[in-house]
């Protein structure tokens, strides 16, 4: 419980809080960049430098932009009021999800203190285990990202076509 | 003698240290670089506001600013005062929360950015394990600041500049860091330290630098093209450009937060332009062997300003991208150069070295700028104009 | 080649930058209030009129004829007319204008004040540097700022001026010659 986790654990929260609670949504977009901020900061909190760079790098450069992205153009700045109904569904579901995630959380917990001496994961050792450990889920993701991408640009010619 | 003035200002920084108390030691050998970092990089700043503006003239046949100093260069003295002292105009309907804190988080992620950066031997702020990556990934943050400046004028304009912006910051993202990595995969590690130093050694009184190599002199200019549409400068200024959107998505920005936004665009122009010295240029080595007697921290500056200098020539030099050509060119031919420049380096790396290697990786990078150029041009067919009419 | 241009307009400024160092039409700016640009022989700001001699009163050769006044299209010209005669440079007794107030900022620069003028007396000024910040009369000038001499206009418009002294001179001769022979009869019919 140092200082830096704290105020970390403070920041993340509460940006997921804002990200929750506000009226517009463009600054529940800017809030979730918050969190996502205070995620990476946790990473490198932990001593992992690369997933905590990325982390900044994918999720605050791009992944927030698009979701703004998406919320300008499609033009929806209010949000529609919750219902009885939706309140009760979002309680169930995310009791549900609490209770997976303890679960998971605690049944691990008896390894947990064990792994304290884990090596630091210098940069050559991630890439080496992605270059040949792990190559193949790599060039799967590989694979599944071009294809999103040429689905994208697919649509997009399509429409064009249409609208001659 | 001339070891002690290279490490002149380490030598400062240890002699601080030593002379504090015991418990403010560690703030005080943190504090005393990074209030370096802020006295160097904003003078360097103001010189470069009166020499961008000088330099344009001379090459548009005019005077540039020549009456407030000698020959004009207290200006940015000038500059300072006037925008400290103007009106803060927020229109009425802004997000006033946004508005105010976008200029404020560019300013911020771009001084971020210079924690990396080796300035002379020794001389760097953090030497991280992935300094490169730590970088790019504060590089991402200035896109979420332009859009906020944009989105909280409530002004379309702003907004359609501010879109625009990002667009042309996420596309040129790629083949920066893609470029960047060809160095990386050359240096064998993403600390700009060891990436310096791996460019420091002379074979005679050549340089390692990787800007001598074929992939590395493609990948400088490809770097230089994408550093050049990720500070938003000519001739990628489109979202900001004067005679197309008044300034797109700093419009409504008047006063001081205005001077922020101009000082974090030319901030990070430097910090972009330190690491393309650091990657390709050798950070703080000198070109020849028999010049090292000059103190590192002089060779890296001067590179710096050589960079900038090249920068304004270009800007006075070449018409605006339209938006749809930035984006063509980015990822119709800087992408896939970037890729053969990776191509290139892995060659570079497993072959002997002598001519016969050169050409070898020169070749791949030459046939493909000379296709893509053909290939792209013969695209611009001039079609006869097809009329469609409303049903 | 792709490229080629790039290279060829960065040739370019770069030998218009360090040309402007060296060669003098890199650098055509004058800067403005030490130096100015020499202006053209028919510039045209606002009109003048003409006095010969010295005398301001004696030789203005505006003879309240009011054409001028009448012609102005936006009618900025206002002239009150003397009650009294003086002889001109031919020596005929001639009107002349009591009071001769233009306003500037209604003028529009068109000369036809100067076309119409039988007698020469009003000319278009070049001086353009007139601001001034009395908003209530500053703009309106009266005969003694409108009067200057005939070798300022010759400066400022000497091939104009070159012409119409040509044009007053020989008008002078003409009078002459219709007052001498005058002067002869007189002479002779005095001798009788």
């Amino acid at each position: 419980m140092t200082a830096p986790f704290v105020i970390l654990a403070v920041v993340t929260i509460g940006g997921a809080v804002a990200a929750m609670t506000l009226r517009k949504l463009v600054h529940c977009a800017l809030a979730l960049a918050v969190c996502f901020v205070g995620l990476a900061g946790l990473y490198l909190d932990l001593n992992a430098q690369f997933v905590g760079l990325v982390q900044v790098l994918v999720y605050v450069g791009a992944v927030v932009i698009l979701i703004v992205f998406a919320i300008l153009l499609t033009r929806h700045d209010e949000l529609p009021a919750q219902t009885n109904r939706t309140r009760v569904a979002g309680l169930g579901v995310s009791a549900v999800v609490f209770a997976l995630l303890a679960w998971a959380v605690t049944a691990g917990g008896a390894q947990m203190g064990a792994a304290v001496a884990a090596p630091e994961a210098a940069m050559k050792d991630i890439g080496g285990a992605l270059m040949q450990k792990y190559v193949l889920p790599l060039e799967v993701v590989g694979l599944l990202l071009t294809a999103a991408l040429i689905g994208a640009v697919v649509i997009a010619m399509e429409e064009k076509k249409k609208a001659r | 003698m001339t070891q002690g003035l290279d490490q002149i200002f380490v030598t400062f920084q240890h002699w601080a240290v030593a002379h504090s108390p015991a418990a403010v030691q560690p703030a005080v050998s943190i504090v005393l670089p990074v209030a370096g970092i802020l006295i160097l990089f904003p003078s360097l700043f103001a010189i470069t506001t009166v020499l961008e503006r000088k330099g344009l003239a001379r090459i548009q046949n005019r005077y540039g600013p020549n009456r407030v100093g000698p020959y004009g260069w207290l200006q940015p003295v000038a500059d300072a005062v006037k925008s400290l002292t103007k009106e803060d105009i927020v229109p009425r309907t802004a997000d006033k929360l946004v508005h105010f804190l976008a200029p404020v988080l560019l300013v911020t992620v771009v001084f971020l950015e210079y924690a990396v950066i080796p300035v002379g031997r020794n001389m760097v702020l953090a030497d991280m394990n992935s300094g490169v990556l730590f970088f790019f990934a504060a590089g991402a943050a200035t896109e979420m600041s332009v859009f906020m400046a944009g989105w909280s004028s409530r002004n379309k304009y702003s907004l359609l500049g501010a879109m625009r912006a990002v667009a042309q910051m996420i596309s040129y993202e790629a083949p920066l860091i893609l470029s960047s990595i060809a160095v990386v995969m050359a240096a064998g590690s993403l600390s700009t330290v060891t990436i310096v130093e791996k460019q420091a050694g002379y074979s005679g009184f050549w340089p390692h630098w990787y800007v001598l190599t074929p992939w590395g002199l493609a990948g400088f200019v490809l770097f230089a093209i994408a550093m050049t549409a990720e500070s938003n400068r000519s001739p990628f200024d489109l979202p900001e450009g004067e005679s197309e959107i008044i300034a797109g998505y700093f419009t409504e920005y008047s006063g001081f937060k205005f001077a922020l936004f101009f000082l974090g665009e030319y901030l990070e122009m430097f910090a972009v332009s330190g690491m393309a010295v650091t990657l390709f240029l050798g950070g703080w080595a000198a070109p020849f062997s028999f010049l090292t007697w000059i103190p590192s921290w002089i060779w890296f500056l001067g590179k710096v300003m050589t960079l900038i200098a090249v920068f304004i020539w270009v800007r006075g030099t070449l018409p605006r991208l339209r938006m749809d050509q930035l984006m063509n060119f980015a990822w119709k031919f800087m992408l896939p150069m970037t890729l053969m420049v990776i191509f290139s380096a892995g060659l570079w790396k497993f072959l002997p070295s002598g001519v016969l290697r050169w050409l070898i990786c020169a070749a791949p990078i030459a046939l493909l700028y000379v296709v893509l150029g053909r290939v792209l041009q013969s695209e611009r067919r001039i079609e006869k104009r097809v009329y469609r009419y409303a049903e | 080649m792709l490229g080629e241009g790039i290279v060829k307009g960065l040739a370019e400024t770069a030998r218009n930058f360090f040309g402007s160092y060296v060669e003098k039409d890199r650098l055509t700016t004058v800067q403005f209030p030490e130096e100015r640009l020499p202006q053209a022989e028919a510039a045209r700001v606002f009109p003048f009129l003409v006095y010969d001699t010295d005398d301001m009163e004696k030789g203005l050769r505006c003879v309240a004829c009011k054409i001028c006044e009448v012609e102005c299209p936006p009618r900025c010209i206002t002239i009150e007319k003397s009650t009294e005669k003086k002889p001109d440079f031919t020596g005929k007794p001639q009107f002349y204008p009591e009071k001769f107030e233009i306003d500037v900022s209604v003028c529009m620069s068109c000369q036809i004040c100067v076309e119409v003028c039988p007698f020469e007396a009003i000319k278009m000024d070049t001086a353009f540097e007139l601001s001034t910040d009395d908003r209530f009369g500053g703009l309106r000038w009266e005969k003694e700022r409108l009067a200057k001499p005939n070798e300022y206009y010759r400066q400022i418009h000497p091939m104009e001026a070159a012409e119409v002294d040509e044009q007053l001179a020989e008008k002078k001769a003409k009078a002459e010659e219709k007052h001498a022979p005058a002067a002869a009869t007189a002479e002779g019919a005095a001798t009788r």
